[in-house]
This record gives structure tokens, sequence and C-alpha cells, in this order.
């Protein structure tokens, strides 16, 4: 019989190229970390967050379950080894903290193909072909050669699991475990998913004043648009409602307050162009 | 109370300068605003004020808190007319008492410009001919051209040469 499947999400690196927090990234308006931790939880019987021990406290952490490094400085094998520790009877799914294109399938994938005879199974990297070991099944026996190989001064968990005896599997969704470690790799990331999450509609209402009113023909409306921010919603009226005047004569307001053409719309936002003023 | 208000009906000009009235204060300067019967070469039989009230009771209450503070004057009060309203009428009133006269004629003619190129405020004027415009727009749609135009009236983000020079300008 099997160990018992628990999940693990590593939140413990320093994101030193990134220079940012990876778990409190965002994609479509969500942190990586929840991203993670929702994909998770259904599959498994209990989830956790791995965490060092100077990030117990942080609000994004402290919502979830928690397992503390023991050891510093030894990279994701420090959350792996605290993991194998506390629970010694589980098997661990290890997930990374900058997987934003993982989908629930893959996770199956793995699941299902899982060796438990075996000390871990882990997919093949569609890019190099080495063992991916950040999204991967350590099994309970794994303990004591990882126990070891930390002792050996080793710190490479793809390394170890080069060298293990190690369920290997081609990944069905080649890009789901593609990371994100720069700025520039996360701004793209997110133009990716952002562009998906915003496929939904979202109801504004729309504020006309002076010329603009008598040119919409209305003083208010309320409306379904997909539209992200002030500009894209003044181009989408411009056509709807025949405005004439160009959005640099504008100034835009949200919800009372003067606002700024590229701020992200909320659903619920009230937005109005304002023409240029004559007051006094 | 930020000191600006809004007012459906005619101004009381007597009413707010009592207000202001304080016995630590040696200087009163008041603006008025009037409507004229002319505007660029147009003869105006009466105009409409149009305002975004939320957005112009925050903006006013903003204004009014910069002046007190860079002038540090005692006592400020505005109000601004909305809705419509005939040849003569007060349409905007800016009263300032200080201490001494200098920071109450400064307080008075920064709290009157601002006001005039930042608050969500617009103007139709009727014409003798029968025409109308909203005074500040009507151009921005004929000369797609020019940006610059109008860059003036929208307070920030514009140089401080350019916003005094806005067209239209009726009181100063």
């Amino acid at each position: 019989m099997s160990a018992p499947l628990y999940g693990l999400v590593l939140t413990g690196g320093r994101s030193k190229r990134m220079q940012r927090d990876k778990a409190a990234l965002e994609y479509a308006g969500r942190s990586q970390l929840a991203r993670a931790m929702t994909l998770l939880e259904p599959l498994v019987e209990r989830c956790f967050v791995s965490t060092r021990a100077d990030q117990k406290h942080d609000a994004q952490r402290a919502a979830y379950a928690q397992i503390v490094d023991q050891l510093d400085d030894i990279g994701p094998m420090a959350g792996l080894h605290a993991a194998l520790h506390s629970h010694p009877q589980a098997a661990w799914l290890v997930l990374a903290c900058d997987l934003p294109f993982l989908d629930a399938a893959t996770l199956q994938q793995l699941i299902a193909a899982r060796a438990p005879q075996r000390l871990a199974s882990a997919f093949r990297s569609s890019h190099d072909g080495n063992p991916e070991p950040l999204c991967a099944i350590y099994e309970p026996a794994s303990r004591t050669t990882i126990d070891a190989w930390i002792a050996a001064d080793q710190r490479c968990p793809r390394k170890f699991l080069a060298q293990a005896d190690v369920q290997l599997l081609t990944l069905n969704n080649a890009r789901a475990l593609d990371n994100v470690n720069t700025a520039d790799e996360y701004q793209q990331a997110s133009q990716r998913l952002g562009g998906e999450a915003l496929t939904q509609p979202q109801t504004l209402t729309i504020q006309y004043f002076a010329i603009l009113r008598e040119q919409a023909g209305r003083s208010a409306e309320t409306l379904q648009s997909r539209a992200p921010d002030a500009r894209a919603l003044y181009e989408e009226l411009r056509t709807l409602r025949q405005l004439q005047l160009r959005p640099e004569q504008l100034r835009v307001a949200i919800n009372d307050a003067f606002g700024d053409w590229s701020q992200p719309l909320k659903a619920g936002d009230r937005i109005a162009f304002l023409p240029p003023v004559a007051g006094g | 109370m930020s000191g600006f208000s809004l007012s459906a009906t005619s101004i009381d000009e007597r009413a707010l300068r009592r207000e202001l009235f304080d016995p630590a204060c040696g200087g009163y300067v008041c603006f008025e605003g009037w409507v004229r019967n002319h505007n660029e070469g147009q003869q105006v039989t009466r105009l409409e004020y149009e305002v975004y009230e939320p957005l112009a009771l925050s903006e006013g209450a903003r204004i009014m808190a910069e002046a007190q503070q860079r002038f540090g004057v005692q006592q400020l009060r505005c109000v601004h007319r909305t809705g419509a309203l005939e040849l003569g009428e007060i349409a905007v009133w800016v009263g300032v008492a200080a201490a001494h006269r200098d920071e109450a004629f400064r307080a008075c003619r920064y709290l009157i410009d601002e006001i005039k190129h930042r608050l969500p405020i617009w103007k139709k004027e009727h014409y003798l001919s029968g025409d109308s415009g909203w005074v500040n727009c009507e151009r921005c749609a004929a000369a797609p051209s020019d940006p610059h135009d109008h860059a003036a009236d929208h307070g920030r983000g514009a140089a401080p040469a350019l916003r005094r020079a806005a067209p239209g300008d009726r009181h100063s």
C-alpha cells in the first residue's frame, strides 16, 4: 500500500534574480502562492506551505498550514527535508512557487503515474530532459537518502533525482513547468495569463458630463466591458456613442476621484471622462 | 466644513461676508465672478453650469486646504453656482480674511485661479444668435490638430504659464 500523499508549496526561495517575493507575484489578480495551493489542495490529503523561519509571520503564508525549514541556506532541499521529517509516514508532492502555467491536469498526470516503490516520481524537463525536482513526488523512503545527500554537502535536488531510483515521466503539457525567474519573464507570463482572465466582461458604470453628455445622449449608463483600463474603455465608447473628443483632451475620474488612464478597472467601477473644464 | 460649497440658488454675498468676520483679521479680500453679456465676440444672454458634484466638492475642499496652508490665512469661503444663471448674477464668490492684506490678496487670487482650472464644472453659454456652446470644448472637436489648446484647463500636468493663459478666461 502506498503512503498517503501530502502537498508542499515551496516559498522559502530568496528570489535573487526577481528581487521580489515570488509567492506574492500576481497573475490575473491572484498570488502565485494562492494559485499553487488552490491547484494542490484538492489532490492531496493535507497541504502545507514551506517557509523559512523569518517568513513565518508573513500574512500570505500565515493563511496556510506551514512547515518551517530546520536547515538554513541549502535551497529547496531545506523545505523537502523539513517536510519528510515532520511527517515521516507521508509521501510529498512538492511544488515550486514560480510555476504560473502549472495546471491540474499535469498534477493529475504525475499522481496517476506515481511509482510508490521507488524513491520519487518526477517529470523530465521538456527543455533539457533532466528531472524536474520541484514538481515531483518524494516517497517516505527518500528521507534517509536525502539526509545522507545533505550531510555530504550536496544541495542540488536535480542532481539528487538524476542519480536516485526515480520514476521519470514525459509532460503531456510541455509548457506546464515553464518557470519565472526574472522581472521580464514575469511580465510575459502575466500578460499570457492576464489575457485569459480578461475574457470575462465586467459591469461598469459610465457618467457623462457637459458636451460628452450631449454627444452620448445620456448622463450615465451601465454596461459590460472587457476593457482593462480607462483608455481602452474610452476607445470602446468613442465608437459606441459617437464621442467626438480625443482622450488627450479629457481627464479620467474613477469612483468620484481623479484617476489614471492606465489604472486597472474593477467590476462595479464608476468611470467619468471629463471634458475641459470652465468653472468660475 | 471645508469652506467650499455649491449652490443651485442665488449667492447671498452679504451673508457670506458676515461669515468671515473675525476680530483677529485686519484684511478682507473678496472676488466675485459675474455673468457677462459677451464672450469671444458673441453676445451672451444666459448660461448654465453643469457640475460633477462629489468630485467638485472634494477637489474644492482640497484647494481651500492648500490656500490655508500656503498663505496662513484665518478665514476662507467659496461658493460656486450650479444650474441656470442670468446676466449679472454671481457665478462664483471667494472671500478671504487674514491678519494682513498681503496674504489675503494672494490667497484669494490662488483660490479663484485653482477653482477655475481644477474643478469639474462646465459652462454652457447661450448666445443672442440662438446658438449655444460649451466653453473650452467646442473647439476641441473642431480643431483636432491642436492638442495643446485645452491642456491648460486640466490643471495638473500643464505648465503654470500655460494654465494662466486659458482661453475664455472671463474674470481676469
